[in-house]
């Protein structure tokens, strides 16, 4: 135990930089899902024949096609469509891309749990599609949306892993990295395997408080 | 001129057509009350005033206006002919004060202090002063379909148009929500009630109209249709309505 310790003193630093990347990774692709999935979920519920059939689609391709693979895409093809990113650019836009229809389907989800009553009523005091929007619908989707949102940002930390198949030395990658060079393998990845527990159980409690309160204010 | 006047109107879903060539006008002032079995296109004519379905023929105007629901003067047509529906459709994350202040705070632009103190007011008038900060969850169904009539009023509308309003109440709750309505009737409110209670048409509706399959069968004032009704149809549907 205290052997583990005193590897971990000296490994903890190393891995922290790994943990910055995670953390950029998951929340720059978490910002870039959140605003695909509401322009897929705004255009599924419009109304409007061909901006739900065109989101419909781009979340059945999406869907339909592995995260790595979306990564593969973004950091691979794109430079020979002359668009250059760097790996950790690339990392962000993928992972939000490949998210964003899970984003899509919890924000819809939230929306259509609305009754159709509650539209017609606002429609009927004179209320425009934004306003309807803004006072009637959304606060009461985001009740229904925020615990699977919660939820989707924990898988999502974990997914973040996927970018060190381009590269990115995030956390996994970095664990792999100096397990290979120290082959402290045991202590590596019991590190690495706690400090992603310590960020995703705190997230979890969070977001089971947040369901707790929601469930309680009716 | 009249309220709102329907001229010939013919309303489909897709092939099949559920209104035929209705024509009717409504007053300022007057009570019309709508009866008819279930299916016969109530709702959806109410609807179609308000502008909140289209209609395929005719025309319906109200105060002088056309309701065309593509035009971009819908919305100002909407505030003016407000909308009790008969499962209340309150906002359950607002108040009651809330849901009667929105439509003139958000839609209308009034002044907040204003709305709110005339809120109060109208919520007080339907009996429900004490109920002010109630969410509507909180709320019996009698209460929750007054403070509906209250957001309806908060909208100043030149009428209002009820769609079976004590259909989904107990029986012990609808007096209440029939007592409010009567009152507003007694103060020269313009209203269009599609309902089957029998006994508030006849005692309260200076116009009573029997829809049955999309076809505006007979209309009268109230003794007349109910007591002395013309056409076989609204004998019949009365014989089935009405304990005799
Ligand atoms: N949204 C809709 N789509 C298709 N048919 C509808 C729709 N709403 C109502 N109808 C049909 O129109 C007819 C009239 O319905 P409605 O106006 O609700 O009758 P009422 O209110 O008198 O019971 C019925 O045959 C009903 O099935
Ligand atoms: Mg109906």
């Amino acid at each position: 135990m205290s052997h583990f310790l005193s590897q971990a003193e000296t490994f903890l630093p190393i891995l922290m930089q790994g943990v910055y990347l995670t953390v950029l990774v998951t929340l720059g692709a978490f910002v870039l899902a959140t605003g695909l999935g509401l322009v897929w979920a705004f255009m599924r519920v419009s109304g409007i024949a061909p901006l739900a059939w065109t989101a419909r689609t781009i979340i059945v391709v999406v869907r339909g096609i592995p995260g790595m693979v979306t990564l593969f895409y973004i950091y691979f093809v794109m430079p020979d469509l002359g668009l250059s990113l760097t790996a950790l650019q690339a990392a962000i836009i993928g992972l939000g891309i490949a998210y964003s229809p899970y984003m899509a389907e919890v924000f819809r989800a939230g929306i259509e749990a609305i009754d159709r009553g509650q539209t017609e009523a606002a429609l009927s005091i004179g209320m425009g599609w934004s306003l309807l929007m803004r006072r009637v619908v959304l606060p009461q989707a985001i009740r229904v949306a925020l615990p699977p949102y919660g939820s989707t940002m924990v898988m999502l930390l974990k997914d973040s892993s996927l970018a060190s198949t381009i590269t990115v030395a995030e956390l996994s990658l970095q664990g792999k990295l100096l397990a290979s060079s120290t082959f402290e393998n045991t202590t590596i990845f019991t590190l690495v395997a706690l400090i992603y527990l310590a960020m995703s159980l705190p997230l979890t409690a969070f977001n089971s408080w947040l369901e707790r309160r929601m469930r309680q204010a009716r | 001129m009249s309220i709102i006047e329907l001229r010939n109107v013919r309303k489909s879903f897709g092939q099949h057509e559920v209104i035929h060539d209705v024509s009717f006008a409504v007053e300022k002032g007057e009570v019309v009350c709508i009866i008819g079995p279930s299916g016969s296109g109530k709702s959806t004519l109410l609807r179609c005033i308000n502008g909140l379905e289209t209609y395929q023929g005719g025309e319906i105007v109200v105060h002088g206006e056309r309701v065309d629901t593509g035009s971009s003067r819908i919305r100002q047509l909407r505030t003016r002919v407000a909308m009790v529906f008969q499962r209340f459709n309150l906002f359950p994350h607002r108040t009651a004060l809330e849901n009667v202040a929105e439509g003139p705070i958000f839609v209308k632009k009034e002044p907040r202090e204003a709305v709110l103190a005339r809120s109060r007011d109208l919520l007080t008038r339907v009996g429900l002063g004490a109920k002010i900060d109630a969410y509507p969850a909180q709320l019996s169904g009698g209460q929750q379909q007054r403070v509906a009539i209250a957001r309806a009023l908060g909208m100043n509308p030149d009428a209002i148009l009820f769609d079976e309003p004590t259909s989904a109440l107990d029986p012990e709750l609808v007096g209440e929500v029939l007592a409010v309505m009567r009152s507003l009737a007694d103060e020269g409110m313009t209203m269009v009630v599609v309902t089957h209670e029998m006994g508030f048409a006849r005692e309260v509706a200076d116009r009573v109209l029997f829809l049955d399959g999309g076809v505006l069968v007979e209309q009268g004032p109230p003794e007349e249709v109910l007591s002395r009704p013309q056409h076989p149809r609204t004998q019949d549907f009365l014989r089935r309505i009405l304990p005799s």
